[in-house]
């Protein structure tokens, strides 16, 4: 009996183990296969090969060497990391009330900044074209970060407030009774307390302005701040006839490693961020 | 060290609801004294509004003297034991405790021998290195005090500090809590809702119900002269039987028969102007298995006569339920307390049951007839509608 059982869970171990693996292949073939062309000098690049036959770093000179690149580059870090910034504190704000205070209209609140997380983005694209053009904010910085912080803060009060909720409301009695201002009970005790939320939720935030390829590509016009996905679709090969899906690899595999790196390091506190907004949320 | 004193101190929520009403009360220095009453009594409440976390509506409190109603908690100089102890989860065992020494910006040496001294005290030395989520509910509890004791603030505030532990650390921490108090001689203010503890710990006791204090006094002259039903229901355990009774021409007629009532009860009763309908409440620990008491006594007592309905046996003593005729007694208080007691305690709620301490020596058994015994003096005699005390000797 105990045999059969096992050969039982070992037949299905196998059967998951096959499942996961076709799943994985799926989805990481694409990537490596991005990665596999941005290696690839201009001849072999349609040879099918899926290892490149003749290694080149020729791509990633040429995109570092324009300034279509390292700008659109600067746009996106300093875009992202602006919009994360100011979307992380307002978050926090909002979703410190929300957890803490009880005030009228709390619920219309939250109902409401979740309905933007879930409005359709592309049908907001125009009337913002139109409104950022009457309003100067057409192709500036803040022209991206502004919606971007529209997006991101639903998403940031969510995760946030979820965290603050488990935060026992009796330490900052504590603290008081201990003789800190408000300030000091905020900073020394709930502070460092939320920081793993706050954290995630940045993490989550910045991924989202990274990624954003909509937004960046209409309303933008030039160099000045269009990010790296919009800049990609701008990619010209040296001469008219050249095709440039070298150098589109190369800059997507640039921008995507930080990404990477970003998720493999705090893997486990964003999968925590996310299932506690979903659980506790 | 301080004393306090709440001068008609109210509470009242924005939406008319009053949490606590009208509290007197003047706590002397380096006095223990516990608020009890069941829950949504307003203890808490009041615990708080001393503490400075929540306002006060109407009233004044003074601590040391001074008026302190607009002060934020952190100038009242005072600290607080919460139920859940509000450990810093993320700062360890010493940094806890240094954590009000810290904010009060005192030297680092002085913290260090303070906050080893208060480790010493409490038992905590080889732990101060811990986190909170590493220590037992015990460990937790004393760091819990450490923090408050570190500091020598002029009174320590305790919000049900012992209902989180197991039974048996509970009675453990029970004295280690009253040896600390103790040795400080800080001025400490109790809140609980275990009869028990109120009665151990305190110096004075302070009854409320409803937002109101009911009764203040030592945990003794609460148990032998309760003020009204309420307190002599919430006072002692098992709880003082209630049964119904009529008054005629210094008789009192009781499902457990007649009593003559005493002279001294006597003139109680004239004095109150006792209506003719009461309600008796005798206590279980007041009666006792007749064949154990002398002749003399005998004489001078009441012997009441039924058949046991459950006997529990504690070793120590042994404890007879009886189901006497009649309704049971019937008052607002009452159904209050039977409703905080839940279905645990149905000596207060079941009909017309009265329990009874008796000997371990007694021969009573289930389910046969036994005669027990008890003194008419010691039957205390309530108003109806009003609950008052008619026998009340107090003051």
């Amino acid at each position: 009996m105990a045999l059969t059982g096992g050969a039982d869970t070992t037949a299905r171990k196998a059967k998951w183990w096959f499942v996961n693996a076709v799943v994985v292949v799926y989805a990481l073939v694409p990537v490596l296969w991005i990665a596999s062309l941005s290696f690839k000098t201009k001849e072999t690049i349609n040879d099918g090969n899926f290892v490149p036959r003749e290694w080149t770093l020729e791509n990633y000179r040429a995109i570092f060497g324009t300034s279509e690149f390292v700008r659109a580059l600067v746009n996106s870090i300093g875009i992202a990391l602006i919009a994360t910034a100011i979307a992380v504190v307002l978050g926090t704000m909002a979703a410190y009330a929300i957890a803490r205070l009880d005030f009228p209209g709390k619920r219309a609140l939250v109902g409401v900044s979740l309905l933007i997380a879930m409005f359709p983005q592309v049908s907001l694209v125009s009337p913002l074209f139109e409104m950022e053009r009457g309003l100067g904010l057409f192709d500036t910085w803040p022209g991206l970060i502004l919606p971007y912080i529209t997006f991101a803060l639903p998403l940031a009060i969510y995760t946030l407030s979820a965290f603050f909720r488990e935060i026992p409301w009796e330490l900052e009695k504590a603290a008081k009774m201990d003789g800190a201002t408000p300030a000091q009970a905020f900073l020394k005790v709930i502070a460092p307390l939320a920081a793993p939320g706050v954290f995630t939720t940045a993490i989550l935030v910045f991924i989202f302005c990274w990624n954003d390829f909509l937004f960046a590509i209409s309303l933008t016009s030039t160099e000045r701040s269009r990010t790296v996905p919009a800049a990609l679709s701008f990619f010209t090969g040296s001469s008219q006839f050249e095709d440039p899906t070298g150098t589109i690899c190369a800059a997507a595999v640039v921008i995507t490693v930080p990404i990477i790196l970003f998720v493999l390091f705090f893997q486990r506190r964003i999968v925590a961020g996310l299932t506690s907004g979903a659980v506790k949320g | 060290m301080a004393d306090i004193v709440l001068d008609k101190v109210t509470k009242r929520y924005p939406d008319g609801a009053v949490a606590v009403r009208d509290v007197d009360l003047e706590i002397a220095d380096g006095e223990f004294v516990i608020l009890v009453g069941p829950s949504g009594c307003g203890k808490s409440t009041t615990l708080n509004m001393i503490a400075g976390l929540e306002d006060i509506t109407s009233g004044e409190l003074r601590i040391g003297g001074q008026r302190v109603n607009e002060r934020a908690p952190k100038d009242r100089d005072i600290a607080m034991v919460f139920q859940s102890y509000a450990l810093y989860p993320h700062l360890t065992v010493r940094e806890n405790m240094a954590f009000p020494l810290r904010l009060a910006k005192v030297d680092k040496e002085t913290v260090r021998r303070k906050v080893e001294e208060a480790a010493r005290v409490l038992d905590l030395t080889q732990h101060l290195d811990r986190r909170p989520a590493n220590l037992s509910g015990g460990q937790r509890q004393r760091v819990a005090m450490g923090r408050a004791i570190v500091r020598n603030p002029k009174a320590f505030l305790m919000d049900e500090p012992l209902s989180n532990l197991d039974a048996k650390l509970r009675v453990q921490m029970r004295t280690e809590v009253s040896r600390l108090q103790r040795k400080l001689g800080t001025t400490t203010v109790y809140v609980t809702h275990d009869q028990t503890e109120a009665m151990t710990l305190g110096d004075r006791v302070v009854v409320m119900r409803a937002g109101v204090v009911q009764q203040v006094g030592s945990p003794q002259f609460l148990y032998d002269h309760p003020a009204n039903l309420f307190v002599a229901g919430f006072i002692g355990s098992p709880a003082m039987n209630f049964l119904p009774a009529t008054l005629e021409e210094g008789v009192l007629r009781s499902p457990l028969g007649d009593i003559t009532v005493t002279d001294r009860v006597r003139r109680l009763l004239t004095d109150a102007g006792a209506p003719r309908e009461v309600i008796m409440g005798v206590r279980p620990e007041h009666f006792e298995d007749a064949a154990l008491v002398d002749e003399q006594s005998l004489a001078r007592g009441v012997v009441y006569r039924g058949q046991v309905d459950v006997l529990e046996s504690m070793g120590s003593d042994k404890y007879a339920y009886f189901s006497v005729e009649g309704e049971r007694a019937r008052s607002a208080e009452l159904e209050e307390l039977a409703a905080d007691a839940g279905v645990a305690d149905l000596s207060s709620s079941g009909v017309g049951t009265v329990v009874t301490r008796l000997s371990a020596a007694s021969a009573a058994r289930e389910g046969e007839r036994v005669e027990v015994f008890f003194d008419p003096d010691k039957v205390q005699l309530f108003d109806p509608n009003s609950g008052r005390n008619l026998t009340y000797a107090g003051d």
